[in-house]
């Protein structure tokens, strides 16, 4: 393992390990770094630990630069000194860094209101294989000079380059937030709420749907702004929610889904996406799959249809099967499904990533571009990138 | 061009599909930026996807470059035609396709206008980017261009609604980046190709996303004596934590020629601000007052809210058209389009006011001052010898400025052919050369727009990386095991 100490020494190592044939693993908070299929090889860990710097908060411009080895609760920490935030909430921000969520595209329910990472990243370094240094767009929240490769990077595991700056736009932390949760015998209802509240002109920031084999199934509401603003909100959405029951919501409820990772072994997390209106066939199709043979399952989905699920208690075979129908039922209407983290035979014998469709042909070139010599995290990507 | 080829595009697009007579092909030797024109040698105007693929097909067989067209309303000449290339016109493709409400979907071909797509879902949603020429430009267009408009402060850019594209690539093969769901897997390829300014292939489809329409929208026109006093309050709203949907500002020659040409009802002021607020009726009544208090500690000496449809659309009208006004009190003007951090507005402001005093020349500001996206309006005459050149010098002045202040040379128009030679002042070599390499990825024979956006143009072929070796172990930096 290598902890570079500048983008100067990432770009060294990076070129030299190029140059030298071997295989490099980005890491940062090393949260995430089963996700994918496992790399082909690697010959290196490069982490980004040591870039772990707030290079700027411009406050009154509310942009912030940031080394991509910051964890995002101390980028938050810095943030919150002016009353401010980058408004995302990724799974475990105590480790989880910049850069690792950027490469993972890690988006929590406040997506619903402030965009996914993609929406919120206005520029990025890059090092490439090659050891070039590249960055692309800037310091300003809107700017069109340029392609966009802070999105390219944004969801690239890894396998493009290596992140080690990122500029933001940032939200004002909120007045006041107020969370309500619902609860019903079966998610069908909650699901259709979901489907409600969207509908509805109701200002939410994070809407999420909570179900599970033998867990009551739950939904939660948040809202930010005022307090008169609040209220009026509330009142509306109990006239909406008429049909469910209202609950204290549990502790943590908008970390819920780190509870995923959580549980009786074996088991399988996978990350889903689905038309917003799909979102109740899909959980009714982990209902069947956990009845026979039995499979335990929990699922943690944002209203906008995408969400993380896990199987656990079944030897892999069931499991494998169980996911073979999920991502039947979720692809019926264009959706995908995602195996994230799972036992190595497992991931070995399914599926990880699902189809790429008919732009894996680019998505190759983009790649053989970009790092020719298949450094980075080899054949961890969809496609076998 | 060839007659045989032009057959071949006959074949494709019939008679009526081809333009090759002198005076049809004058249309479109310009788009929105008319001092660049360029006669193309045809023109083509497909009616479907498959005629996209047949004429880029036979484009990529005879290497004959080509250049998409929406509306031609860009204004930084990315629809430039080539002169030994084809123009292919996506206007015949204004179908929208599908409109599904419950999932806030819309999936349109590219030829679609702008304004089309929120009358398709109204009244409960709409299409939140708004270009100020949303009547009449298209959402291909505004793809490739990444259009903006006054209310991507809170709603954000083109790209933050665009889920999906269905694209011909260079070399006629069609590919589907996105898709009508979320965090497809892969590169996000449809994130970078909106804004790449039709350099990596043609939209042929375009899933868009739709926003439900706010409960309450109120817009408030705040007059000031200045457009440094109207900017502290713009900071002002900024920092108590209100994220309005727009923040415009408009300076005193702008209001005028604004006046003179739709008659908005204006104050006569130093610095206007047009501040929108929507969400819940009971939030934006808080906040609302919350505006109205920083405004009036600023400076503002008439404060007017618009509630109603008809109020607001005044409002909007005179700030839409606040370009075009620019005719009615000069014969010629260049619209800039700068970016610069919001907290370096007064500084920038008198600098402008400096250059344009050196260049004896008058600057009109218009401002998304929300986003610190400037639209400088260069006033000049070219009937006076040597003031064209003069109002050009002085608009690239106020780009350099804008990169200066840490900001962009371009916020919402686009590089094109006008900026092209500014991308080295806001990118170093090797942040050009990476994007370029994006670009060989879908374009490697260089036939999409291939003049457009990089200063020079980068063979594919060329060998990435002019590095020489180094010891892995320099500086004990690195330990292997």
């Amino acid at each position: 393992m290598v902890e570079p100490g500048s983008v100067d020494e990432v770009a060294t190592l990076l070129r030299d390990a190029s140059r030298d044939g071997l295989a490099v693993l980005p890491r940062g908070g090393g949260t995430k770094l089963d996700w994918g299929r496992p790399p082909r090889r690697a010959d290196l860990v490069l982490s980004t630990t040591r870039l772990d710097r707030v290079l700027e908060h411009a406050w009154a411009d509310m942009t912030a630069t940031v080394e991509a080895g910051c964890t995002v609760a101390r980028l938050q920490h810095a943030l919150a000194e002016q009353g401010q935030r980058l408004a995302c909430d990724p799974l475990w921000p105590e480790r989880a860094t910049i850069g690792g969520i950027l490469a993972t595209n890690d988006n929590g329910p406040l997506r619903a209101r402030f965009g996914a990472l993609r929406d919120l990243i206005i520029g990025v370094t890059l090092v490439l294989p090659d050891g070039t240094v590249a960055k692309s767009g800037g310091k300003v929240v809107k700017n069109v000079a340029g392609y966009d490769l802070p999105k390219l990077a944004t969801g690239s595991l890894g396998t493009l380059a290596v992140i080690t700056q990122a500029v933001f736009r940032l939200h004002p932390l909120p007045h006041e937030t107020r969370t309500l949760t619902f609860a019903a015998p079966d998610v069908e209802p909650l699901c259709e709420l979901a489907l409600a509240i969207q509908g509805s002109q109701l200002a939410f920031v994070s809407l999420q749907v909570r179900a599970g084999g033998s867990v009551e199934p739950g939904l939660d509401v948040a809202f930010e702004g005022t307090r008169a603003g609040l209220d009026s909100q509330r009142d509306e959405l109990l006239r909406l929610a008429a049909s469910v029951t209202r609950v204290d919501p549990p502790a943590s409820v908008w970390r819920a889904r780190e509870a995923l990772w959580q549980g009786t072994e074996p088991a399988v997390v996978g990350t889903f996406s689905v038309l917003p209106t799909e979102l109740r066939a899909f959980c009714a199709r982990l209902h069947e799959v956990g009845m026979a043979p039995p499979v335990g399952w929990r699922v943690v989905a944002q209203g906008a249809g995408v969400g993380q699920f896990r199987l656990e208690g079944a030897p892999s075979d069931v499991l494998i099967a169980a996911l073979r129908g999920l991502r039947t039922a979720a692809e019926r209407r264009g959706g995908t499904l995602v195996v994230l983290a799972g036992p190595e035979d497992l991931k070995a014998r399914c599926d990880v990533w699902g189809s790429p469709g008919d732009a894996l042909p680019l998505l190759q070139r983009v790649k053989q571009q970009l790092d020719p010599r298949g450094t980075l995290s080899p054949g961890r990507f969809v496609g076998g990138l | 061009m060839d007659p045989s080829v032009l057959d071949r595009f006959r074949g494709i697009v019939g008679g009526d599909g081809l333009l090759t007579e002198p005076e049809q092909l004058r249309t479109y030797e310009c788009d929105g930026l008319t001092n660049f024109r360029v006669v193309p040698s045809a023109v083509l105007l497909p009616t479907s996807t498959e005629q996209v693929q047949a004429i880029v097909r036979v484009c990529y067989e005879a290497r004959i470059p080509f250049v998409a067209r929406g509306s031609g309303t860009g204004l930084s000449g990315g629809a430039l035609p080539i002169a030994d290339g084809i123009v292919i016109s996506l206007a015949r493709m204004n179908r929208i396709l599908d409109v599904d409400i419950p999932n806030a979907r819309v999936v349109v071909e590219p030829g679609v206008l702008n304004l089309s797509v929120t009358q398709a879902v109204a009244p409960n949603y709409f299409y939140a980017p708004d270009p100020s020429s949303q009547q009449v430009c298209s959402i291909g267009g505004n793809v490739a261009e990444n259009a903006g408009g006054a209310h991507c402060l809170k709603y954000g850019f083109t790209t933050t609604h665009v889920l999906g594209l269905e694209v011909v690539l260079p070399d006629g093969s069609l590919v589907h980046l996105g898709g009508t769901t979320l965090d497809r897997p892969g590169y996000d390829l449809c994130g970078v190709f909106v804004g790449s300014e039709g350099t990596l292939g043609i939209a042929t489809k375009v899933i868009l996303r739709v926003v439900r329409r706010p409960a309450q929208i109120q817009t408030l026109l705040a007059a000031f004596h200045s457009t440094n006093e109207a900017g502290a309050a713009v900071s002002g709203i900024i920092a108590a934590g209100v994220l309005p949907a727009a923040i415009e500002m408009m300076d005193n020659l702008a209001i005028q020629a604004a006046e003179a040409a739709v008659h908005a009802g204006y104050p006569d002021c130093g610095g206007l601000l047009l501040v929108e607020l929507d969400g819940p009726a009971a939030e934006v009544a808080a906040l609302m007052g919350q505006v109205r208090e920083i405004c009036t500690s600023c400076g503002a000496w008439e404060l007017r809210v618009a509630q109603s449809e008809e109020e607001r659309a005044a409002v909007w009208k005179g700030r839409k058209a606040a370009f075009a006004a620019m005719g009615r009190i000069s014969p010629n003007y260049i619209v800039q389009d700068g970016v610069i951090p919001r907290t370096a507005l007064p500084a920038v402001m008198s600098e402008i006011e400096r250059l344009s005093g050196q260049a004896g020349l008058r600057v009109a500001n218009v401002f998304h001052a929300g986003d610190g996206n400037l639209h400088p309006l260069v006033l000049y005459d070219a009937r006076i010898a040597g003031q064209e050149g003069r109002a050009e010098r002085l608009a690239f002045s106020i780009l350099e400025l804008c990169v200066k202040a840490g900001g962009s040379i371009t916020g919402e128009h686009g590089v094109g052919e006008e900026k092209k030679a500014f991308m080295p002042v806001m990118f170093a070599e090797p942040d050009l050369d990476t994007m370029q390499r994006v670009r060989c990825a879908f374009d490697p024979e260089r036939l999409s727009n291939p003049t457009k956006v990089f200063p020079r143009p980068r063979l594919c072929a060329e060998k990435p990386g002019p590095y020489q070796a180094h010891p892995l172990e320099t500086a004990g930096i690195a330990q292997l095991f």
